[in-house]
């Protein structure tokens, strides 16, 4: 794919980090998902603003040992995956917070 | 093993506190005839300092928030508190009774994510249901609001309490959550008083009622399992611990107080005066709780019921021992099985009680939240 991709974590779900994995939870049905250390970092990193390239160059092809081609095919069914499951948001434009004032907040 | 049952235990290994009932209030528009709260505002928290404690649990790693009350819908600031805790990525469950939901508020929850809203409805008639929350017109508001919020789609689960009041009108109250396409608990007993007084226990249902709600199917499932005489006690039995109280659950009153469980009132530490965080690991109160095995239990190591019981450390406390007996657990599991348990049998013997008396339930069980068919100790977490 050689189409810029945004992505943004969904804001109608829950999650917390336990222990190696993310816990989370969709509203949509209330199912429970745990995703593993790369699928957390992917998630981590989904700001709305950085692209989907970039969060895999910066973040999982110097963490973890792989290409950036396997890197970014992989990433990419990732992503697709948990916006089915309404867990991330994907855009080929960049994703507003939604409430940016509250999200300063809490930081 | 479910996902949320695994990960459970996962965090009762790693010592997280995953689950947290947050009463954000205990005031409340309904004056329920069996509520065991002191409705009276002693010096809520304020805003900030609810905000402050929910930012020190999401550092703790609280995944499941449970705000309750009282009638979390009085505090002016709920959808302030709400939308914060959302921001905060917590799975979020609410208790209410309702009344106050319309539209905007059902729509605002579901924009918010809100995971489940738990709804007290005691019958399905009007007359009963009033007559319960003191309130007139309760019942046609609450369910005004339960058809607002299935119509935003959200999950609502219908919480029935049985009393001598509405013991005959379950089945239909059932029927009515299911027109209204809502979850349904009914709960067999009425809690003490926070303060330990017991006379709201007059309210509970007999024995054979309870026998009858215990073998009916809609609700437990298969009757001969459910009744089914207890396994026999083994090793595994022997090391495990009561239930999630303190191990990864814990309770903060609208004051501060942080108690193992919201029916465990064992004062641990105030979040007003040191952190969640500082109480969950330091409090000797939370040490003594999760120090806990059944084998250290003098009555229930040695009886019939100790390794299937839903012995309740929290109303044992509040009879006066939190490593004794739970009387409304003994009389349940006798209910159930019809077998007595250790504690009635000694009772028995010190005060010669006839067996007549044995089948009188004078306290039944008081687990908040559980559904009947899953009624294990296990399953009696916040989480529920
Ligand atoms: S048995 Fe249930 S109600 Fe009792 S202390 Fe444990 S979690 Fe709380
Ligand atoms: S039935 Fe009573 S004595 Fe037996 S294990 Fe349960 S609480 Fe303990």
């Amino acid at each position: 794919m050689n189409k810029k991709l945004y992505v943004a974590r969904s804001p109608r779900i829950a999650a917390r980090q336990l222990g190696e994995e993310m816990l989370v939870m969709s509203a949509q049905g209330s199912t429970l998902f745990t995703l593993n250390q790369t699928a957390t970092v992917l998630w981590q990193a989904a700001d709305g603003k950085t692209t989907l390239e970039e969060i895999v160059e910066r973040r999982i092809c110097s963490e973890f040992e792989v290409t950036p081609e396997d890197a970014i095919r992989d990433a990419e069914d990732l992503a697709e995956d948990l916006a089915k499951h309404g867990i991330l948001l994907v855009s080929e434009i960049p994703i507003p917070s939604r409430d940016p004032v509250l999200q300063e907040q809490i930081r | 093993m479910s996902l949320m049952a695994e990960m459970g235990e996962r965090a009762h290994r790693l010592g997280v506190p995953f689950s947290v009932q947050l009463d954000l209030t205990y005031r409340c528009n309904e004056q329920c005839v069996h509520c065991y709260l002191d409705h009276h505002d002693h010096g809520e928290m304020t805003t900030a300092e609810i905000k402050k404690l929910l930012r020190e649990m999401a550092d703790a790693g609280v995944f499941i928030l449970t705000l309750s009350g009282g009638e979390i819908f009085l505090r002016k600031d709920f959808f302030e508190i709400l939308e914060y805790a959302r921001a905060l990525t917590f799975c979020i469950k609410l208790k209410t009774n309702a009344v106050l939901i319309r539209e905007a508020q059902a729509a605002r929850l579901r924009d918010l994510g809100v995971e489940s809203i738990q709804i007290s409805i005691y019958s399905h008639r009007p007359e009963v249901h009033d007559a319960i929350t003191k309130l007139p017109g309760s019942l046609r508001r609450s369910i005004k609001a339960i058809r607002f919020l299935r119509s935003q789609g959200l999950k609502v689960v219908m919480a029935n309490v049985l009393m001598t009041q509405n013991m005959d009108d379950y089945p239909s109250t059932r029927a009515l959550a299911d027109e209204l396409g809502a979850e349904y608990t009914l709960d067999p007993t009425v809690t003490p008083m926070m303060d330990g007084d017991r006379a709201v226990l007059d309210l509970n249902v007999g024995e054979s009622a309870l026998r009858r709600v215990f073998r009916d199917e809609t609700l437990v499932g298969n009757a001969d399992e459910f009744c089914a005489p207890p396994r026999p006690l083994d090793d595994d039995s022997m090391d495990s611990t009561p239930c999630s109280a303190g191990h990864t659950a814990c309770y903060v009153s609208p004051y501060g107080e942080f108690y193992p469980c919201v029916q465990f009132p064992l004062s641990c530490g105030n979040v007003r005066q040191q952190s969640f965080i500082d109480i969950w690991h330091n409090s000797e109160q939370l040490k003594e709780v999760r120090s806990i095995r059944l084998r250290d239990l003098s009555s229930c190591s040695q009886c019939a019921h100790g390794g299937s019981c839903t012995r309740c450390p929290g109303l044992a406390f509040l009879e006066g021992n939190m490593r004794g007996p739970s009387t409304a657990d003994c009389e349940r599991s006798f209910a159930r099985t019809g077998i007595p348990s250790a504690n009635l049998l000694a009772k028995k013997d010190k005060d010669k009680v006839s067996p007549a008396r044995l089948v009188q339930i004078q306290l039944v069980p008081v687990i908040t939240g559980v559904r009947l068919l899953e009624m294990s100790s296990a399953a009696c977490t916040l989480a529920s």
